[in-house]
């Protein structure tokens, strides 16, 4: 037996997962697809007393659009993302990014939620909640909290979510029509996590760039906007020359940390490069209005 | 503490199959253990391998990263169920012809992995192909026997259907 012991629950409905969670006093874990967690039980790198499995609450999983958003339950699978036509259609940048994220047998179990609340500063849908100006909806007994990106993430593997609340929904404001997009990255092997990914929203008048939206991921602790290079392009606009003022300027705002996968310089070359593909890609994409 | 323990019930290769076991077993383990399925192979046991794959509700999903009893009530197909009445599926046929295998050790997984990619994309690339295989990890063919199967089995299956 791989995993460690632990007390085992399916809840039915999200009322009951809370009473666990309160039970379990934040030695309980919630699993949802589980393939970042199951690895570490197989390791026992985690130890919890009970493990909390929100599969069998159908309610959390599920797309539709609401408002000018399109709102993905926590437990939407990555894959049910990809193959979309409502997230195609007005979420191109979310399928584009769904396509990096491990593969595909990963994408059949691993949920939207369960990325966003592991929080992986390198993986790809933190760097899209945080691009698209995005927000999560986080439940506990309480009531619940709305939550932006940079109020979400906090540093490597850690948010802000209480140990009694659990990330219920994601909800992405819809890309206007015309609007330019690429999610961009670079890995050792397709399917492992990024070392650096860049994931650009370009909206443009003919050269103009009207709205410029940029985000970095593996590029720091949490996903990183990437104000700098936007103010460059909005205000020189997307020439060759802008793009890779835009893209220097990206590369000299992160601040990473070296690992045994790449230098913290080597990093900032990637966002650097990574970020003048995404924006050129982008803007070739986005109609003139 | 005693070891927390729960009854399954699931459809494995079109049949109902029962077992009673900890709840911390593995899915994988649970195929080979209690049902003596030991077609899936154990490989890295952290989803990076890939030789675990098997198909829950007809979807490629790692056997390693999945408890046995969050498959309570799925229909799973694991190597064993892709024969049928010992004529091989096309995708193994192709497999032999153009040396897909070699120690053998990866091949569950990669036919499974393969025949996902295949349902999703009945006609796919050369670059489609490697990416999808990318979510296996062979260490003797160096891949290229396993394309070409793959691109024959495609073409084999548009002509069947």
């Amino acid at each position: 037996m791989k995993p460690p012991r632990f007390d085992y629950h399916a809840p039915a409905s999200l009322d009951e997962a809370l009473a666990l969670l309160v039970r379990y006093g934040g030695d309980g874990k919630v699993v949802a697809g589980g393939q970042s967690l199951m690895p570490l039980l197989n390791f026992r790198l985690v130890r919890p007393a009970a493990l909390i499995d929100l599969n069998r609450i159908g309610s959390l999983a599920g797309i539709r659009a609401a408002n000018g958003h399109v709102v993905l339950g926590a437990m939407t699978r990555q894959r049910a993302i990809e193959f979309s036509p409502l997230v195609a259609e007005r979420l191109p940048l979310l399928r584009e990014a769904t396509r990096w994220v491990g593969h595909l047998p990963i994408r059949s179990r691993g949920t939207i939620g369960g990325s966003l609340a592991h929080a992986d500063p390198s993986a790809e849908y933190p760097a899209v909640l945080t691009v698209l100006d995005g927000e999560v909806v986080a439940r506990s007994r309480a009531g619940q909290r709305v939550l932006k990106a940079a109020d979400l993430f906090e540093t490597y593997l850690t948010t802000t979510l209480s140990p009694d609340e659990i990330l219920t929904e994601v909800r992405l404001p819809v890309m206007a029509k015309g609007t330019g997009w690429a999610f961009e990255e670079f890995a050792r092997r397709h399917g492992d996590f990024a070392i650096v990914g860049v994931a650009a929203v370009i909206e443009r008048q003919g050269e103009r760039c009207v709205r410029a939206r940029l985000a970095a991921a593996g590029a720091g602790p949490v996903p990183r906007r990437l104000r700098e290079a936007e103010a460059v392009l909005e205000g020189d606009g997307l020439g060759r020359a802008a793009i890779e003022r835009a893209a220097a300027r990206a590369g000299e705002a992160v601040d990473p940390d070296g690992d045994i996968h790449a230098s913290a310089d080597y990093r900032r070359n990637l966002t650097r490069v990574l970020t003048a593909r995404a924006v050129t890609r982008a803007a070739t994409r986005a109609a003139s209005r | 503490m005693s070891e927390p323990s729960t009854s399954i019930r699931l459809t494995v290769n079109g049949e109902v199959r029962e077992g009673h076991c900890p709840t911390r077993k593995l899915l994988v383990d649970f195929l080979r253990e209690d049902l003596g399925l030991t077609g899936t192979h154990v490989g890295c046991e952290h989803g990076i391998c890939g030789a675990c794959t098997v198909l829950v509700n007809g979807e490629a999903a790692r056997a390693c990263l999945m408890l046995a009893v969050q498959a309570d009530g799925a229909d799973v197909t694991t190597i064993e169920g892709v024969a049928r009445n010992g004529v091989l599926h096309p995708l193994q046929e192709a497999f032999r012809e153009h040396h897909g295998l070699q120690c053998g050790f990866c091949t569950p997984g990669m036919l499974m992995t393969a025949l996902d990619l295949l349902r999703v994309n009945p006609r796919p690339t050369e670059a489609e192909i490697r990416e999808g295989i990318s979510a296996v990890l062979c260490r003797c063919t160096g891949y290229h026997g396993i394309v070409k199967a793959v691109a024959a089995a495609a073409d084999r299956l548009r002509a069947v259907r």
